[in-house]
């Protein structure tokens, strides 16, 4: 197996920023706004993009969910391991909000497309955007687009994208793995 | 990962402590999902589940078919008083020509003890027995420790006393089992003609006076009456039980502290327990109830995810 790097951590903050800004420039003060982040990975970039937010530009009274999608994937009783579900924290409606869906990364799209389900539990948002840290943009079974990326990767299917939190593993970092010898 | 190491839910006897704890921790999340404003999941829409009960029921079978439901499969139901069971089918007959309409699973309460167990080693379904005679209630078991562990925090170490007619009751044996397996303390208490002889070899004890009983107690699980099982007379009156093992106020402001109260359902109000008891905010009868569902929802989910296509 051999081990790329995509983005080290001084890559992933201004990526971060850069998102922080993006996000800003369409969102404002974010007073009709509701972030989402996917669990359990999405949930990582989901608070470090609310704190930046938070303390570095100054935006107050942000909604952060946190959006289980486990009972809502169409893979369940089709893949080798069972699935195990993890919290939903969503303590507001979002009826006629602007949602922003965050993950950390999009493949073939299913997990987003579960996510869209998901969100209908919690009322009709105005409307849904989609951002994620890493764009695998060959790699789609939907018609599932970002709005926000960090960064496209032309990735073939034995590769794997691991994300690596410092939370989780003392620092920021991105590979890209083969799989094939 | 984590999976049930059964195939099917007969009864607590065979389940293991990791498969209670994985139960709960998935009751956990379907507790948030009956929370939303949209309380559905589609999990489980491409299975079918069908509700059999020979035997009368109405709270277990609106919960069970509410957590089908909120789990989105597609359920039929069959009572045994409306159907060919009547004419002479044979309960194999009866069964297979439901699964012949290609059903996933099966959700059975059945007068005879061990019916689940047998119908699970002739048909290719997935069985949850919901009773069988006065034998096993699995998943009321569940839901009745579950509420323990969401009142109290914890199921291990708990003084737990079942009161009342533990011999006709399957709950009793099923939350015997349950309790005991999570390292509780249990404690049986009603009139001697209504305990089993043998249910100490469960490592329980017997207590014939309902004040003690309390005393001892962090919870008490109130057993109806069953007249509709008893052949012979148990007890010289229903007001001489209510004297003795029935539950009321006064009782419990006597004991000097706030024990839970728990009860299967349907209630005998002042018989077992008067109304002010079952009112009290001590008692968690209807979290009982709420957590029904999540707790059979949990239990569905996790053996549809054992049926692959």
């Amino acid at each position: 197996m051999s081990r790329k790097t995509l983005l080290n951590s001084k890559e992933i903050e201004i990526i971060l920023h850069r998102l922080a800004c993006q996000l800003i420039e369409n969102h404002n003060d974010f007073s009709n706004t509701v972030l989402i982040g996917l669990q359990p990975r999405g949930s990582f970039l989901a608070n470090r993009l609310v704190d930046l937010l938070k303390n570095e530009y100054g935006i107050k009274n942000l909604e952060l969910g946190l959006l289980d999608i486990t009972f809502y994937r169409d893979d369940f009783r089709r893949r080798d391991e069972p699935l195990e579900a993890t919290p939903t924290e969503i303590d507001f409606l979002i009826e006629d909000k602007k949602v922003v869906i965050i993950d950390d990364v999009l493949y073939s799209g299913r997990s987003v497309r579960a996510a869209l389900t998901a969100i209908q539990s919690y009322g009709r948002p105005d409307n849904i955007e989609l951002l994620v840290l890493i764009d695998r943009r060959f790699s789609r079974h939907l018609p599932i687009q970002p709005n926000y990326k960090g960064r496209q990767v032309d990735a073939i299917n034995e590769e794997k994208v691991i994300v690596n939190w410092k939370e989780t593993h003392k620092k920021d970092v991105i590979y890209l793995d083969n799989t094939v010898e | 990962m984590k999976e049930l190491s059964v195939e099917n839910l007969l009864g607590i006897k065979y389940l293991t402590k990791s498969d209670v704890n994985l139960i709960f921790e998935t009751a956990d999340h379907f507790k948030e999902v009956l929370n939303r404003p949209i309380k559905k999941v589609p999990s489980l829409r491409d299975i079918t589940i069908a509700n059999l009960f020979f035997e009368n029921s109405t709270r277990t079978k609106l919960s069970f078919e509410l957590a089908e439901k909120r789990l989105s499969a597609d359920v039929i139901n069959f009572s045994a008083s409306q159907s060919s069971v009547k004419k002479g089918e044979t309960l194999i007959d009866t069964v297979n020509n439901i699964l012949s309409m290609k059903v996933d699973i099966v959700v059975m309460r059945h007068p005879n003890v061990g019916a689940g167990v047998f119908l699970s080693k002739h048909v290719d379904a997935k069985i949850i027995n919901a009773g069988d005679g006065t034998h096993e209630h699995p998943t009321q078991a569940l839901l009745d420790s579950y509420s323990i562990r969401e009142k109290l925090g914890t199921v291990k170490g708990k003084k737990i006393v079942i009161v009342g007619d533990v011999l006709h009751s399957r709950v009793a044996l099923s939350n015997i089992f349950a309790l005991k397996l999570q390292g509780a303390q249990v404690k049986v208490c009603g009139p001697t003609t209504l305990i089993p002889k043998h249910i100490t070899s469960l490592g329980v004890e017997v207590e014939t006076n309902l004040k003690k009983a309390l005393e001892w107690c962090d919870v008490a699980n109130v057993l109806r009456v069953q007249h509709e099982r008893m052949d012979i007379k148990y007890f010289p009156s229903t007001r001489e039980y209510t004297q003795l093992f029935g539950i009321n106020k006064q009782i419990l402001d006597n004991l000097g502290k706030k024990i839970v109260i728990m009860h299967p359902g349907p209630i005998n109000r002042g018989v077992e327990i008067t109304s002010d008891v079952a009112d009290a905010d001590q008692s968690i009868i209807l979290n009982q109830v709420e957590n029904g569902v999540a707790v059979r929802m949990a239990v569905i989910y996790l053996l549809a995810q054992q049926i692959k296509r």
